[in-house]
């Protein structure tokens, strides 16, 4: 029992608007009578008459008290509840009060209303005011301003409008994880300062995210901040790449992903918000802003937000996640480091052989034809094509060493000057053999529209230990 | 009427440091040259070295292990216990 109670004795929390409440008034007369009663009423002071009733309209009490239905009795013995009835049900209120024969031209059982602490149109608001205590982040009055340029003008903005991180919404937010809001995340680059679960979830909020799409975020920072991935390095490059969230997991369907029409496209909140909320989270929580420590010469859209599932259903092959360690079905993002999507187009090709090579002679485009080894790729293969690849029964291994295979290339081709082009491997590569992608260097991720023979790859930046290595991991609730 | 949002940011203040004094010579300072492992930056590293031990500066290299990531805080206290300055070669 919350402060402010008696320290021993019995506790009714009721309301007028409730014909239980009005019911058992003669009840509350008796307990009164018999020995110390403090009632709190939640709409109307003067209800019961004459029984000195506290005034709880702010709902406070009832609010502290996990009231959940009224009339609701609680026993209180040196300031500690020690039970409690809820509705009219004279056993149980006898029991707890010690008092016989109560109410006994009464039914024997009535069932109560909801309390108006847990009503929708008062709880949130609720919760702020009396549960806001948990969160610690500095608190931001405005008064005369437009609340969205507020937000703009202190810069918070990735350029896009923000939702308003109030207590209620970032509380709200908060259910989504079973995490503490202080449970540290990660220390987030550049600033290098450490983030919590509740900084997380305010950058979700003024994203859009729904709080069940806390969870893919806060594995999404976790990722980023690894050492593997160097969210450092990827934010500083003059190269155009930012991270790429993929995700994999029932919890596409949970959180209704899209994996299909339109995958890198507009128009699916999950996708849309919680790659925004990563990139908040660098940008507010790390400090990481275009023109400041972030230095890319172009960049591209996909670092306002690049998120999007798997199509595991429909792949020929296992899932990303699986194919990187994890167990099979498990919840799990995979985040690479990647520029803007290119589309593959081969709608000619109908055997694996034929179209792995059309895959290799776009693969080596990447970043330059003549560059090598250092940068990875996502070949995000669109349903007609894996089509080819299922009916002939190759699998994930086999098409990425078919891959491999095709992009050993001859150093001829790749020193400095060959083909009339100054850019190039430096040294004599004459009679060498060279690979375009490191071990692992190609990720294969099944999803897209199931109409057009189209595939996309998405470049890398700088691999390896020199760079960034795409980090898969479980995604916890 | 007021409304109270929350802070996103990390909330901290950066530190301000006042700049070292310039140096009035470089004779017999230790110039410590830093390569960041970017292509080429030892060749511009060689010739200022070069330049420097001609002005009577003593000179120390060090190298970040690659460029995409901060030096290594024992790579950083050793440049400043053991360097009165230090150039970077920032990129090729």
């Amino acid at each position: 029992m919350a402060s402010g109670a008696a320290p021993c004795g019995l506790v009714a929390f009721v309301k007028r608007d409730c014909p239980t409440c009005a019911l058992v008034v003669p009840v509350l007369r008796a307990l009164a009578d018999a020995g110390p009663l403090t009632i709190y009423t939640q709409d109307d002071p003067d209800f019961p008459e004459r029984l000195d009733a506290v005034d709880d309209t702010s709902l406070e009490q009832s609010w502290k008290n996990k009231i959940e239905t009224v009339p609701t009795l609680i026993r209180l013995e040196r300031g500690r509840e020690t039970g409690r009835a809820v509705g009219w049900q004279r056993g149980e209120w006898e029991s707890l009060s010690g008092v016989d024969r109560l109410g006994t031209d009464l039914p024997e059982l009535r069932v109560g209303c909801g309390s108006l602490s847990v009503d929708p149109r008062h709880a949130p608001a609720l919760r702020a005011r009396f549960g806001g205590a948990i969160l610690q982040a500095r608190r931001v009055d405005l008064e005369a301003e437009d609340d969205f340029e507020a937000m703009f003008e202190r810069g918070w903005s990735d350029g896009f409008p923000l939702v308003p991180p109030t207590a209620e919404r970032v509380l709200n937010m908060l259910d989504g994880t079973t995490r503490r809001p202080d449970h540290v995340v990660a220390i987030v680059p550049p600033s290098l300062v450490e983030c919590t679960v509740e900084k997380v979830a305010i950058n979700a909020v003024m994203s859009g995210c729904k709080p069940e799409y806390l969870p893919v975020v806060l594995a999404a920072v976790e990722a980023a901040c690894t050492d593997e991935f160097n969210m450092h390095g990827l934010l500083c490059t003059t190269m155009p790449a930012g991270p790429v969230i993929v995700v994999n997991g029932p919890i596409r369907h949970r959180i209704g992903m899209n994996s299909g029409v339109n995958v890198f496209g507009q128009g699916n909140r999950a996708n849309a918000t919680i790659g925004r909320a990563l990139q908040l989270v660098v940008r507010n929580v790390g400090g990481g802003r275009p023109g400041e420590i972030d230095r890319a010469t172009h960049g591209n859209p996909g670092k306002f937000s690049f998120c999007f599932a798997e199509d595991e259903e429909g792949s020929p092959f296992d899932a990303l996640a699986t194919s990187r360690g994890l167990a099979p079905g498990s919840d799990a993002i995979t985040l690479f480091p990647g520029e803007g999507p290119r589309c593959v187009v081969d709608q000619i090709s109908r055997d694996p052989e034929s179209l792995a090579r059309s895959f290799a002679v776009n693969l080596r485009t990447i970043h330059h034809p003549k560059l090598i080894i250092v940068f990875d790729a996502i070949l995000a293969l669109g349903p007609e094509h894996a089509r080819v690849f299922r009916d002939a029964g190759w699998d994930r291994q086999r098409l990425t060493g078919r891959l491999m295979e095709l992009l050993d290339i001859p150093g001829e081709e790749l020193m400095r000057g060959a083909g009339g082009i100054a850019e190039g491997v430096p040294g004599d590569l004459a009679g060498a053999v060279l690979p375009k992608f490191g071990p692992n260097g190609i990720l294969i991720v099944h999803c897209g529209g199931s109409a057009g023979l189209f595939s996309t790859i998405i470049g890398g930046w700088a691999g390896g230990d020199v760079g960034s290595r795409p980090v898969t991991r479980e995604i916890l609730r | 009427m007021t409304r109270t949002i929350l802070d996103p940011t990390n909330e901290t203040t950066p530190a301000t440091r006042p700049r070292l004094p310039r140096l009035e010579s470089l004779a017999g300072v230790t110039i410590g040259l830093l390569d960041i492992s970017k292509p080429r930056g030892d060749l511009f590293l060689d010739r200022l070295q070069e330049n420097l031990t001609g002005v009577g500066a003593l000179v120390r290299r060090y190298k970040k292990p690659t460029f995409t990531k901060p030096a290594p805080v024992d790579l950083r206290q050793q440049v400043a216990v053991e360097c009165g300055a230090v150039i970077e070669a920032l990129a090729d």
